[in-house]
């Protein structure tokens, strides 16, 4: 027999107050402009619209682990046509935040944060880059957290007062 | 109009495409104005992986930008619309949210930092348009350029309007003017103002999905037959030079806006950087 998800209204309630932007979840009248816009549900089967009423609902069981809330560019094309103004982008960021929360997280993006907590960008820097700099006429290091003692201290510093590096530690899949 | 800003570098364009970096550094140069080292700055954070794992952490660190700017009082300006989207947004919010920038500031004070939130957030195109202006640019130009060119104005740039009120988002026009100023030509091409397919963290956990994104806007590229894509965005950047070697008849040169301001204004090519695009520039 099916399995029927049960409504969970404190999951909506989460939702609507976790951050600037959410409290617009339940201005959504289902038209569907979002799915019809979404350069990602083109090609895959994210469909924003029933991520939004799913959200609506607190379908929370069904919502944390899928892989569709991962399908997002944040591209905005949703939000700028949503007659309805619904900040779907800020809605999306705060289900992404609570199934991160829950250990939903993929390996390739655990791996962008250990690189942000080990020289504060998203991408490694090696020798070559290194070498066509220098070869340019630029600094061999840029003058960011690259290669700054002190600038990456305070960085990583920022990420752990916040639980970063504890919440990369939790994780299902 | 503030003759400088604060110079934010981000990640790819340094680490990745280091031509970016310089280009930027030449052409506002040679128009007079000043670009400051904002030393020490870090990710903007990015927002497809950072802001999708923890908003406080993704306000926090951008605050820690927005500080190291405050303290020289001086603008950021970005060259890159995921800097420019995610330091934009987490300053919108940390000036209208006195609880957030509160939040953050009890997290900054823990690195003997502070943020008033005082300063704006600049994409450089727009500095470009509104500040420097077409006339100015134009003076610059010693090689009007004979291309046809392909826009790619990403996601972050224009958008969201609610916050950014830049320019239309189903059509605008700032990038088209700016690349026309060289004496290029802009084509319209179908689905203009799609993503790349790169955002949000997508190229990351999903390159497939990404690559198919990136593939439908290039078979509509190709179609209208650009000789290249402009664009305002390392990140955007990265996805079209990089993604063509999987894509077998596809082969259409990828020029940040910076990159072809300095073929037009003269630049000699070897600062330009083009040897760090997989995608070959022979034009």
């Amino acid at each position: 027999m099916a399995k029927i998800s049960e409504p969970n209204p404190d999951f909506t309630k989460m939702v609507i107050e976790a951050g600037p932007g959410s409290d617009t979840l339940m201005l959504c009248y289902q038209c569907g402009t979002c799915t019809a816009s979404c350069p990602s549900g083109r090609l895959t089967a994210f469909r924003t619209r029933q991520l939004i009423r799913k959200a609506q609902l607190g379908l929370k069981e069904e919502i944390m682990p899928t892989e569709e809330l991962w399908l997002c560019t944040t591209c905005y094309t949703c939000v700028e046509r949503c007659p309805r103004e619904v900040q779907i982008t800020d809605i999306l960021f705060v289900l992404r935040n609570m199934a991160v929360k829950e250990g939903y997280m993929a390996e390739a993006h655990k791996k962008i944060g250990e690189n942000m907590l080990r020289i504060g960008a998203t991408v490694p820097f090696g020798e070559e880059m290194k070498k066509l700099r220098v070869k340019m006429g630029l600094p061999e290091n840029p003058p960011t957290t690259v290669g700054n003692k002190k600038a990456m201290d305070d960085f990583r510093k920022v990420m752990e007062e916040c639980g970063f590096d504890k919440l990369m530690k939790g994780g299902k899949s | 109009m503030p003759q400088k800003f604060a110079f934010f570098l981000g990640c790819v364009a340094p680490l990745r495409y280091p031509g970016i970096e310089l280009a930027t550094r030449e052409i506002f140069k040679s128009m007079g104005v000043e670009l400051t080292e904002l030393e020490g700055a870090g990710c903007c954070p990015a927002p497809g992986v950072i802001r999708s794992f923890d908003q406080t952490t993704w306000l926090a660190l951008a605050a820690r930008n927005l500080a190291l700017a405050e303290a020289q009082k001086t603008d950021i300006m970005t060259i890159c619309n995921g800097c420019y989207g995610s330091m934009f947004e987490a300053n919108h919010i940390l000036q209208h949210h006195p609880k957030e920038l509160k939040k953050v500031n009890d997290v900054l004070g823990k690195i003997g930092m502070k943020y008033d939130g005082t300063i704006k957030v600049r994409h450089f195109a727009e500095v470009l348009y509104k500040d420097i202006g077409m006339e100015k640019i134009k003076a610059q130009v010693k090689t009007p350029l004979n291309y046809t060119v392909g826009v790619h104005y990403g996601c972050h740039f224009v958008k969201p309007t609610r916050v950014k009120q830049l320019d239309d988002p189903e059509k605008p026009k700032i990038l088209d003017e700016l690349v026309e100023v060289t004496g290029a030509k802009s084509i319209n091409y179908r689905d203009k103002m799609m993503c790349c397919g790169a955002g949000g963290g997508v190229r990351s956990r999903d390159a497939a999905t990404a690559l198919r994104m990136t593939e439908e806007k290039l078979k509509n590229l190709k179609a209208v037959n650009v000789q290249m894509i402009v664009d305002v965005c390392p990140f955007c950047h990265l996805q079209y030079d990089r993604s063509q070697k999987d894509l077998p008849g596809y082969n259409i040169p990828v020029v940040h806006l910076s990159q072809l301001y300095g073929m037009a204004f003269g630049l000699p090519r070897e600062k330009l950087g083009l040897e760090a695009h997989e995608t070959k520039f022979n034009l």
